[in-house]
């Protein structure tokens, strides 16, 4: 079976910045890819690689086992948390379908049931029935963010790639994305490659974790990622890597968020 | 009362209900995106640069050249907004700069014009005696063309319009919707400007969709009352414009407006039911739902 992702050789280039080179990623079904690093290091760059938004200057890419394209059905796709205008005049289930066939040309007439089943089962999964009636803007962050996983997988992906999808949102809600996604690729073989500021809500799901910094990069575990020898040589100043329970915790990382959260979590502990 | 019904059957005052419905279903049919893509300045601005078209093709060519005086300005114009794309504070004071330059010209198109003033002014606040039936020809064909546009592209258009980063990520090619929206909406400007007027063109592409939205989230329902409150506005607009000799712009607008005032209060009471029933959840979720929504309100919408 083809690999979800296979990226080989591959070199993004913006103007005469190199974002990163000599890429080289399988992510296999079902896998659950973290990608960390500060801004500007190229994450979403990455993730618009994969959707066929922009071409790599060197090496390739195939989602599995094809180039890839605008709108392919197989990849799902869950943007940055960012408030629906409260006016927007959509509802859950009209977001959802728009996930499904907004992209489509033409009237849309026929297979309106099949349409309602297919998003009736995709807000199922989040949980978001109930509210699936009402107006997108007046729902909640936490509740728009689910949505937004159920416009993802309602087009039933077998690769799904979030971007921050945990920004502002409190730990809860982190956590409930988080388990969606991992309830998917558990249950449907889902490939997932996640952008994140933070490592720690992902932490209990991921396999292996991309850390990308101004041009560098390492692939692995997070054990095998997260150490301060590699995280230094990455930010080529002294950092540390702290683990605390469960938590791993970065020292010294200027640019690093993980660094800025800390306050946040030792006030939750 | 007798008046009207007598004047009602003249076919001039036919043909401008024909026209007044046309314009009305154009209207409602792109008012809802309209407003989605918050666009209510780009429509105006729009319509001062389609009046000093129209005023232009007044002096240098006759009555008879108006209406594709206002087409060209406003498709222009149009395109200009739809290829600025929707960085939103740029795209106002650009509109702004335009919108008076075009006001500018149009003024002094028509203070130039020596003919009949009633021509002049018709294009500001409005004229239904103007249209005959050549122009109920043309505005057949632009009604055709911009449902039959609207037909194809709808799906791809909403989902730009409303949620421009995902439909970005699936593939919709949202720079050329932009442009082709902007085409259908300058088309249907020029035909507002011949009937309601440059003014006024609002109270039919603005007031309809935004009573809508107030009272429904469905994109479906929302273009079909859309369409519903613009023919009730053109129409009543038109008929009511008839005894007293008035222009019918202060007609169409004032309907347009009691429906949207309506709306609002039919809306407000349903958020506030709704708000009542789903007190459900968490302390905690309530806190954040204001929250949310106070920091959507200050932010600016983020567009493609």
């Amino acid at each position: 079976m083809d690999p979800a992702v296979e990226l080989s050789g591959a070199e993004l280039r913006r103007g005469p910045r190199t974002l990163w080179s000599g890429l080289d990623l399988q992510v296999a079904p079902g896998e659950f890819i973290a990608v960390l690093g500060p801004n500007g290091s190229g994450k979403t760059t990455l993730l618009q690689v994969l959707l066929g938004l922009l071409d790599l200057s060197a090496g390739s890419v195939a989602i599995h086992g094809s180039p890839p394209r605008r709108g392919n059905p197989t990849v799902g796709y869950v943007p940055q948390q960012r408030a629906l205008d409260p006016l927007t005049p959509l509802r859950g289930r009209d977001l959802v379908g728009l996930g499904l066939d907004g992209h489509r040309w033409g009237p849309g007439l026929g297979g309106r049931t099949r349409r309602r089943e297919r998003v009736a089962e995709a807000l199922a999964q989040v949980d978001a029935l109930e509210y699936s009636d009402a107006p997108v803007g007046s729902l909640s962050g936490g509740e728009q963010q689910r949505l937004r996983v159920a416009q993802a997988l309602v087009g039933d992906p077998s690769l799904l790639l979030a971007d921050e999808p945990l920004l502002s949102l409190d730990l809860a809600r982190q956590r409930m994305v988080v388990d969606l996604v991992d309830r998917r690729r558990r249950e449907h073989d889902t490939a997932v490659v996640f952008v994140t500021h933070e490592l720690n809500p992902v932490l209990p799901v991921v396999d292996r974790i991309l850390y990308l910094v101004e041009g560098e990069f390492r692939i692995g575990t997070p054990d095998e990622v997260m150490t301060s020898e590699n995280l230094s040589e990455l930010y080529r100043t002294e950092v540390e890597v702290v683990r605390v329970r469960d938590r791993i915790l970065v020292v010294g990382a200027e640019e690093s968020p993980l660094h800025h959260e800390e306050p946040v979590e030792a006030g939750v502990r | 009362m007798t008046t009207t019904l007598e004047l009602l059957q003249l076919d001039f005052v036919r043909d401008a209900l024909i026209a007044g419905g046309v314009l009305a279903l154009l209207a409602g049919l792109l008012g809802p995106l309209v407003v989605g893509r918050g666009m209510a300045f780009a429509v105006h601005g729009t319509s001062e640069l389609s009046f000093a078209g129209g005023a232009g093709a007044l002096l240098l060519f006759g009555a008879g050249a108006v209406g594709w005086g206002a087409l060209v300005g406003a498709v222009l114009v149009a395109l200009v907004f739809g290829a600025l794309g929707l960085a939103a504070h740029e795209r106002d004071s650009v509109i702004g700069v335009l919108l008076s330059f075009g006001l500018g010209l149009g003024v002094l198109f028509q203070s130039l014009y020596t003919g009949r003033s009633a021509n002049k002014f018709g294009l500001l606040v409005g004229q239904i005696v103007g249209i005959d039936t050549g122009d109920l020809v043309s505005l057949a064909v632009t009604g055709l063309v911009v449902v039959g546009v609207l037909a194809v592209t709808y799906r791809p258009l909403l989902f730009a319009s409303l949620d421009p980063t995902m439909a970005a990520a699936r593939g919709v090619p949202v720079r050329l919707l932009s442009i082709a929206f902007a085409v259908l909406l300058g088309a249907t400007t020029a035909l507002g400007v011949q009937i309601v007027g440059a003014l006024l063109v609002l109270s039919l592409l603005i007031t309809p969709a935004a009573a809508a939205a107030r009272v429904t989230a469905s994109p479906l329902v929302a273009t079909v009352l859309a369409v519903v409150f613009a023919e009730v506005a053109v129409l009543g607009g038109i008929v009511l414009s008839l005894a007293p000799g008035l222009p019918i712009s202060p007609f169409v607008a004032g309907i347009a407006f009691v429906i949207y005032l309506v709306c609002r209060v039919v809306g407000s009471a349903r958020t506030r039911r709704r708000a009542s029933r789903t007190v459900v959840p968490s302390a905690s979720e309530a806190t954040s739902t204001s929250s949310q929504s106070a920091l959507a309100s200050q932010r600016p919408r983020p567009r493609s």
